[in-house]
């Protein structure tokens, strides 16, 4: 595919639209002759007017797809980076709603793939809450504590939605284990860097190399990699081997270290630049 | 293997809703688990442990003056005469010397009051392993003693700054540990919560004192008591008393702490007023707000200042087997202060839960009931002291 094909994703998409709006982004990109960039934001943080401009910025700064933080009082997955940035989002008063805002803004450009927690899910209802990331025009869902075996019904919903459930695989997924997420996941397989939450690493493990080309190999969508990615030079080095990047902790604290809405966007347009180039020829 | 499979399941409760990071080690402790339950030689070496270090079987003692007081037969389960003062140590022992078979070196806990924090502490000592405990920084400020008891006793108690700085936090922060650190490290769970096959797990290691209060009531009354109950925070005391009792005509009472009322939205009551939804990885009933955020929960007794409770709960609450009711932080003050004076016995403000339900609750009818003292109260007494000087005005 030659172009990343945007639909008009503000208004509900298609069913099963969401899938095909990710792999478009991850063939764009492979067009290009680079691996995807896949930048993290929370939601309303550290309001829903700062969501959205973060957003805005993230696609006009080079990003294929955008991952969208969800905020939730009780982040099992996330490091203490994303915990506060989803603390401080809550305290502002953030909800489903407002941290969608981040997503309507820039679903008609580039798949937003949405990050959230079961309880959520299950507390809105399953049906409801897809529904509601569909009409936002997300492309898809991140559920982090959602493993293979949990949440059939959840599952369900987000596809009568159209809604791609992208799975997780970690350095501890046992081979068959590995092999049967693969064989059945939508989207594109994320692939956890490192034993441990999210949040930045001085180094990445030797075996990634490995677990990614296994992945990649088992599954007939793409494979990005996430957790602990957050300089230009590691982007590089993962953009070797596997179809994405994604940079989480790194641009949430930037946009936190940031003494207003302004710098944050400064901070973290120049953040992904940089990492547009390092993924350059990869 | 031959050994029967350790449930993930209660009904529709319980599952493992974590990251997939900690798919694996749950698989092998769950394997582990399964076989170590069903072998004597591990069931040999923990009977021997809870003899002689904890100090099993505990007494279960005719509380005359009580009895005297309410207008029927009440027996206690003293738990508060374990080693270390409550029952967490029954849990604490066996997951420590099931981690230790399993070729673990460092231990991970979360505590609240510091209760199953030093009892981790201590099996950490006595089994020759790094422990490190998670408690959140108000907690520390609260529970000063058994934060000294901790690092007396080797463990490194790590405070947790986020959320409330309480209980919940300190469970996530362990969970995160153990996510970083699986290869080499067991996450020793204080109560029968999280992802399966932790509920189930505790629940083993704690039904002793059920199996005990069982055969001591046949042995003392010739007969099974009329009702059991016990107090329920995560749930821990109260499965294991009730477990042994399951199949019997026996009333099964779990109370929690209503705080300062069900109405006021300050209470630890997870059964009584909360919703089915996702903690700690298993779905049970929890307290969270519409948006499916979790709840602060608030109860005077920090075992009970959890929102989330054990998933078989969830379920025994579902089927009617058991029953769950509340009493608040004054109710349970109040019980704490009077059995101290009718029976020479100071409860922690947990048990004192129960016990404040029994004091309300005596029907006159025949038989005798079995109140799990789960804890002494040493612990408590700053903290109810006071309470109980602002109640006395």
């Amino acid at each position: 595919m030659a172009e990343a094909a945007p639909t008009t994703a503000s208004s509900a998409p298609s069913p099963a639209a969401g899938a095909d709006r990710i792999a478009a982004a991850f063939a764009a990109a492979r067009h290009d002759g680079r691996a995807a960039l896949m930048p993290y934001m929370m939601g309303a943080f550290p309001d829903a007017g700062s969501g959205r401009r973060i957003a805005r910025v993230y696609s006009d700064a080079g990003a294929d797809l955008v991952e969208l933080g969800i905020p939730f009082s009780d982040p099992l997955a996330d490091g203490p980076v994303i915990h506060a940035a989803a603390t401080a989002a809550l305290q502002a008063g953030a909800t489903l709603e407002s941290a969608l805002e981040a997503c309507r803004e820039i679903a008609s450009e580039i798949p937003v793939v949405a990050m959230c927690y079961s309880n959520m899910i299950l507390s809105t209802g399953e049906d409801e809450f897809a529904s509601r990331l569909a009409e936002a025009g997300a492309a898809g869902a991140i559920i982090p504590d959602l493993p293979l075996g949990e949440g059939a019904e959840i599952k369900e919903a987000m596809a009568v939605h159209g809604l791609a459930v992208v799975p997780l695989i970690a350095p501890t997924t046992s081979p068959e284990r590995r092999r049967e997420i693969c064989a059945g996941a939508e989207g594109f397989v994320y692939l956890v860097s490192t034993t441990g939450v999210t949040g930045e690493r001085a180094e990445l493990p030797p075996e990634l190399e490995d677990l990614a080309a296994s992945a990649r190999e088992e599954s007939g969508v793409p494979v990005a990699v996430g957790f602990g990615i957050s300089t230009p030079a590691q982007i590089a080095s993962i953009a070797a081997i596997a179809d994405g990047v994604i940079v989480g902790s790194r641009l949430v604290r930037a946009v936190q270290d940031a003494g207003d809405l302004e710098s944050a966007a400064v901070a973290v347009s120049e953040f992904l630049a940089a990492a547009r180039e390092a993924l350059e020829g990869s | 293997m031959s050994a029967p499979a350790v449930e993930e399941r209660f009904g529709r409760y319980g599952g493992r809703f974590v990251p997939e990071t900690l798919i694996s080690a749950l698989d092998d402790l769950s394997a582990a688990w399964a076989a170590a339950r069903s072998d004597t030689v591990f069931q040999d070496e923990l009977s021997a442990l809870l003899r002689d270090f904890v100090g099993r079987p505990t007494p279960l003692y005719p509380a005359e003056r009580l009895s005297e007081r309410i207008g029927r037969r009440v027996y206690l389960k003293r738990e508060d005469l374990c080693h270390t003062g409550a029952h967490k140590i029954n849990n604490a022992v066996g997951q420590t010397l099931l981690a230790k078979q399993m070729g673990k070196t460092r231990i991970i806990a979360e505590t609240g009051a510091g209760q199953h924090g030093v009892a981790t502490a201590t099996a950490c000592a006595l089994m020759g392993l790094d422990c490190v405990v998670y408690m959140g920084s108000e907690d520390i400020r609260r529970q000063a003693p058994n934060v000294a008891r901790m690092n007396l006793l080797g463990a490194k108690v790590e405070p947790v700054e986020a959320g409330a700085r309480t209980l919940k936090e300190a469970v996530s922060a362990a969970i995160r540990d153990w996510v970083a650190n699986v290869a080499d490290s067991h996450y020793v769970i204080g109560s029968a919560v999280g992802p399966a096959p932790y509920p189930a797990m505790v629940r083993d290691l704690q039904r002793v004192i059920g199996d005990e209060a069982r055969s001591q009531s046949l042995e003392a009354e010739g007969a099974l008591p009329k009702r059991v109950i016990a107090c329920v925070g995560g749930g821990s005391n109260s499965i294991g008393t009730f477990y042994a009792f399951l199949d019997d005509p026996v009333e099964l009472v779990g109370v929690e702490a209503a705080g300062e009322g069900l109405e006021s939205g300050r209470h630890g009551a997870s059964l009584s007023a909360g919703s089915t939804g996702i903690l700690h990885g298993a779905l049970s009933s929890v307290l969270a707000d519409d948006q499916g955020q979790i709840l602060e929960a608030h109860s005077v007794s920090a075992g009970l200042d959890y929102p989330g409770v054990g998933p078989e709960h969830a379920h025994l609450r579902d089927t009617g087997r058991a029953t769950y009711v509340s009493v608040t932080d004054t109710q349970a003050l109040l019980a704490f202060r009077e059995v101290a004076r009718l029976e020479g016995i100071i409860p922690a403000l947990e048990s004192s839960h129960a016990i404040a339900w029994l004091l309300e609750n005596a029907p006159e009818s025949a038989g005798f009931d079995v109140l799990c003292l789960s804890g002494r109260g040493d612990k408590d007494l700053d903290e109810a002291t006071a309470k109980l000087a602002e109640l006395d005005g």
